[in-house]
């Protein structure tokens, strides 16, 4: 009489691993953002320094061929700042033009000329020529909308408003320098630029 | 795929029932899992490495009234000027221009480990053994020309991290013998200083 060998079934039950890898999955898909396109793509010098930029309570400056265009986090921020800065400039904006600025990314228009940006579709901003922030001494918006929202933020979040600097590699001294002192001027002495990651070179 | 078959699957024939095979309750989920994990490590990483990385910079209290602007004494000794000119031209002396100390009259460096890290950390070793204090460092002076760009500006800052140069300061005055160094149009700018010490 042959003995028979009890078979044993190789295969797992992968239910439970399947019902948590999905849970992170969902997870992370909702917590992940949709990145959307920029509307001046500039190519950030690398550095092995690794600090990152917070998500909340900061404006970035992009700064690429002499142009400046202006983004700031949190869509009640964004709003706030517009609102100053109509109030400011006597530009008038209405509640749909609030809210697109609102989930708008960044832009770089004089406020004369933003509600054309505004009216546009998102997808075709990017073929609008933006001509940059004024930065010159006659017509200094940029000092205005930073000054601004910095106002709206300390207004909404309670907190300092932090300034990152994105500049493009390839963009001279002068005009960093210019936006260096713009926020100078506003007593803004602590800053962040924008890098790309570079690995430790030995 | 990772499942053997251990069900008997011709059973006796002949017995003259007609029996209806008995399906799998089993689903095979290796290849779901294997997907659900690849798309997690994807949104893992995207989210993570997506965020900008930045370096921060202090720049001192700039007064508007210059008299109030106090200048500082140091020790020539003590400090290395480093001038950024374009096409990523690197020139740096040691002590004052016109009286360099031993060994650091102006001379071209290269971006990079090679380059000016090297001459930083042996200058920074040299000026540790001269002040004998661990809190009298080195001073590095940065002054980026007009021509210099954003990416030169990142790269010595960059330097400076690496190094850990205890004091650094970025400076926008020019004398012509400097402008002469970086071989430029003598339009030497006179501004403000904006120093910038390291916090």
């Amino acid at each position: 009489m042959a003995i028979k060998m009890k078979k044993k079934s190789t295969s797992t039950d992968m239910t439970a691993m399947c019902d948590v890898a999905f849970l992170l999955l969902t997870f992370f898909i909702l917590t992940a953002t949709a990145k959307v396109p920029e509307v001046m793509p500039v190519d950030t010098p690398a550095s092995t320094v690794q600090t990152k930029l917070p998500e909340k309570d900061l404006a970035t400056l992009t700064v690429g061929n002499g142009k400046v265009f202006f983004d700031v986090k949190g869509k009640d921020v964004r709003k706030r700042t517009l609102e100053l800065m109509s109030n400011k400039y006597g530009v008038k904006f209405s509640d749909d033009d609030q809210n697109k600025f609102a989930s708008m990314e960044s832009f770089g228009v004089p406020i004369q000329s933003l509600k054309q940006v505004l009216d546009a579709k998102p997808s075709e901003r990017k073929n609008i020529i933006q001509p940059g922030i004024p930065k010159d001494s006659l017509d200094n918006q940029l000092a205005e909308w930073i000054q601004n929202a910095r106002l709206a933020n300390i207004e909404l979040q309670d907190k300092e408003l932090e300034i990152a600097i994105k500049g493009d590699a390839k963009e001279e001294y002068p005009v960093i320098k210019r936006v260096m002192d713009i926020l100078q001027d506003q007593k803004i002495n602590n800053f962040s630029l924008v890098t790309g990651l570079r690995g430790k070179e030995k | 795929m990772a499942e053997l078959n251990t069900g008997d699957g011709g059973g006796k024939k002949g017995s003259g029932k007609v029996r209806s095979k008995k399906s799998n309750s089993k689903v095979d989920l290796t290849a779901m899992v294997d997907l659900a994990f690849l798309l997690i490590t994807f949104f893992m990483l995207t989210t993570t490495l997506s965020k900008p990385q930045s370096m921060n910079l202090g720049l001192p209290d700039k007064d508007p009234d210059k008299d109030k602007n106090i200048d500082v004494k140091v020790d020539e000794n003590r400090t290395m000027t480093i001038l950024l000119g374009d096409n990523n031209k690197l020139v740096r002396y040691v002590g004052l221009l016109a009286t360099p100390v031993a060994g650091g009259a102006p001379k071209d460096f290269a971006y990079g480990s090679d380059g000016i890290r090297k001459e930083l950390l042996s200058r920074k070793e040299a000026v540790l053994q001269y002040t004998g204090n661990k809190d009298k460092g080195m001073i590095v002076i940065i002054k980026p020309s007009k021509k210099s760009n954003y990416r030169n500006l990142v790269d010595i800052l960059d330097e400076m991290a690496i190094v850990n140069v205890p004091t650094y300061a970025i400076v926008n005055d020019f004398t012509p013998e400097e402008t002469k160094l970086l071989g430029e149009s003598a339009s030497a700018e006179k501004t403000a200083p904006a120093a910038v010490p390291n916090p």
